[in-house]
């Protein structure tokens, strides 16, 4: 019983030293962006590996989530003679929830598992220790970019998912369903608000981006540099990523609509 | 680096295509072009009830969308919800006594306000007033009326007011 | 505050006074002094695990003392503020016992890397600087090729050239001989000895090949347990009566530094298992 407590109590204080390591990490970065505004390039080159080459998957789960929204929300709603609402049901449910968090969701396992193993190997083979004798910043040079790639990635990647995934239930709609494809939209004009639902859903987004960066590049920074450590780091990020844009998505969304 | 040029053209069109998509939410799926498609005018007509009816809800007429709802208040010295309905400018020929009703589409799908048309020459101008309105069919007041008409064993037609 | 050192830069470019660290409840370091003069070549060598490593860590300054201090041309390391920091780590190149090479960058890349860095230098200058580098090294042709398609022995040519690509003054080598074959360990220290008599350069190498490092460095130290055992020329070192030394140059596997490591009884030990 007395392990028990001192194991929890060991475990708290230990995640609670690792928040805050992140937390001033976070602060380092941060007053570290100076230099990414004078190095464009850096950004770029992240907004590559982190943003373009994420696109694929997004574009490929967009568009099936939009066509069993359809599907499920056509059968639920032709029972109270609604399919017409199927618009506003598959838009509401893909800007305010669905496009933001899948999207996160989908980010970590693609995008921030890999920034994770890259950062965690150039720490494993002393290139960030490297970089540093070399005078130059890891925290400026490696994760600064990497940090600000997921930030401004995420949102973009959100809002192709959301409006391919209102394509597909449009497609499913109208030809499999027999929706009438412009009372589907004029309906879904009508009860979608700009600032309600889309800039919400926006809101959420960076904010996964911020977190979904944070936890990838402090997991990889953080990481024992042996190949056990880095693994262990790359299925941290996973989970916790997972996790954190779930519980924030909750504590969002109660602020948001209340 | 030859291909750090394909590299940030890639990242350009990547960059475009999610403010593209910003932007067809913005114009297209969400309501954002109602506040700036003013090009029509405007009548007002007053409810006893509203019912569930919403800002930028359709005003409808004979089943086609011909305008929308454009604010819904309550008018303090009639104690009646006062809706601003903004017709689009296409349809300016609408006959003053034209009739608005509240209207629910299917069961449970959104309300609108539905014009009747009336057979007066003179038509509607910016600014009139709707003078025949019917108001929002309540689900709680059809049920009470129906018991009540029940129990009433032939009833008195006290419910039946609108 | 980066207190001026009353010996003055003239000579002692590295000087370690009374220096302590201990890493996890273990004393690496114990009172260590230790100087590099301006153009020598000096070994540290010691067993694994004495923390020599840790000791050029101390010296680039990613390390703090936790007591004593660490002067660098006459600034102390551990006091000094970040810029500063990196302003000094300007002036040194560490070759890690890695190699270190950014594994998605070329060979001339890689080189190319701290240039772009820290100088505004245009690319078509960066090119000469880099050839001219890579060609000290004798790895002029290997510019195209990337770290995975290099041995180990032309990785850490490479990490030199890149480490001097900033003309440091002074050149930390951990473990430049470690897992090397004969050939590129020759070539290896024929590379650092040169650099550092043609350039002007001061070098610490770090290491436990005993014959090769001897026969580059100007000085040695070695160091155990913590302390400075013995120190002085490559001759000095070889005449030493220390027992400990002794069985450190000549690789003897015992005497002061036992075989076993410490334990019970192995009677003990197999009676308890039961």
């Amino acid at each position: 019983m007395v392990g028990l407590l001192q194991r929890m109590g060991a475990s708290t204080l230990a995640s609670l030293g690792t928040l805050g390591r992140a937390t001033l990490f976070l602060l380092r970065v941060i007053r570290g962006l100076g230099e990414l505004v004078r190095r464009p390039h850096l950004l770029v080159q992240e907004l590559y590996s982190v943003g373009v080459l994420t696109l694929v998957i997004i574009v490929v789960s967009g568009l099936f989530v939009g066509m069993v929204l359809a599907l499920q929300g056509y059968y639920t709603l032709v029972d109270f003679g609604a399919e017409q609402s199927l618009g506003v049901l598959v838009a509401l449910s893909l800007t305010r929830e669905l496009g933001p968090v899948v999207t996160a969701l989908l980010f970590a396992g693609r995008a921030g598992s890999a920034l994770t193993a890259e950062i965690g190997l150039m720490k494993a083979t002393e290139q960030l220790a490297g970089m540093e004798m070399m005078a130059v910043d890891p925290e400026r040079r490696i994760i600064a970019p990497r940090l600000v790639a997921a930030l401004i990635s995420l949102p973009l990647l959100a809002m192709i998912f959301i409006l391919l995934g209102i394509g597909g239930a449009y497609v499913v709609g109208t030809s499999l369903l027999g929706v009438d494809g412009g009372s589907f939209w004029s309906q879904m004009q009508a009860q979608v608000s700009f600032t309600d639902d889309v800039l919400n859903g926006l809101i959420k987004s960076v904010l996964f981006g911020l977190a979904a960066g944070w936890i990838a590049v402090f997991n990889g920074y953080d990481c024992l540099p042996t190949s056990h450590g880095v693994s262990r780091a790359t299925t941290r990020t996973v989970v916790v990523t997972s996790l954190v844009v779930l519980g924030l998505d909750f504590v969002l969304t109660a602020l948001m609509f209340d | 680096m030859e291909n750090s040029r394909s590299m940030e053209l890639v990242v350009g069109a990547f960059v475009a295509a999610g403010l593209a998509a910003l932007f067809v939410l913005a114009m297209q799926v969400s309501n954002i072009t109602a506040f700036q498609r003013t090009d029509g005018y405007t009548v007002e007509a007053y409810f006893q009830n509203v019912g569930g009816l919403r800002d930028r809800a359709p005003v409808r007429m004979g089943g086609v969308p011909i305008g929308r709802v454009s604010g819904i208040t309550l008018d303090p010295a009639r104690f009646e919800a006062r809706v601003e309905l903004t017709i689009d400018a296409r349809y300016d020929d609408l006959p003053s006594d034209t009739a608005a009703s509240i209207r629910t589409s299917g069961l449970l799908g959104e309300q609108y306000v539905s014009l009747q048309p009336g057979g007066m020459p003179d038509s509607l101008e910016d600014g009139d007033e709707l003078m025949l309105t019917q108001s929002a069919l309540v689900l709680e007041d059809l049920v009470s009326q129906f018991l009540y008409n029940q129990s009433g064993d032939g009833g008195d037609g006290g419910g039946g007011s609108e | 505050m980066p207190a001026t050192q009353s010996t003055g830069e003239s000579r002692a470019l590295i000087d370690i006074r009374d220096l302590s660290f201990s890493r996890g409840g273990r004393p690496l370091f114990d009172g260590v002094n230790l100087t590099v003069n301006r153009g020598e070549v000096v070994a540290i060598m010691g067993p694994s695990g004495t923390g020599k490593t840790t000791l050029l860590r101390l010296i680039g300054g990613q390390l703090r003392a936790a007591a004593g201090s660490v002067f660098v041309a006459g600034e102390e390391v551990g006091g000094l503020s970040r810029r500063d920091l990196y302003r000094l780590r300007r002036r040194m190149g560490v070759l890690f016992q890695s190699g270190a090479l950014f594994t998605d960058l070329t060979c001339y890349d890689n080189v190319a890397f701290p240039l772009r860095e820290h100088t505004g230098l245009p690319e078509s200058l960066i090119r000469m600087v880099v050839l001219m580098k890579l060609e000290s090294v004798g790895l002029r042709g290997a510019r195209d090729l990337y770290p995975a398609e290099l041995s180990g022995g032309m990785a850490r040519r490479v990490s030199l050239a890149r480490a001097l690509a900033l003309d440091p003054e002074i050149i930390l080598y951990d473990e430049p001989f470690a897992g090397q074959d004969p050939i590129s360990m020759g070539a290896l220290m024929q590379v650092i000895r040169q650099l550092n008599d043609a350039l002007g350069l001061t070098s610490v190498v770090v290491s436990h090949d005993v014959d090769e490092t001897l026969s580059i460095a100007d000085r040695a130290y070695v160091i155990s347990e913590g302390h400075v055992i013995e120190s002085g020329t490559p001759e000095r070192l070889r005449d030493s009566d220390s027992p400990w030394v002794h069985q450190f140059l000549h690789a003897l596997p015992d005497g002061p530094v036992p075989f076993h490591y410490p334990a019970d009884t192995m009677a003990d030990d197999l009676r308890r298992a039961r």
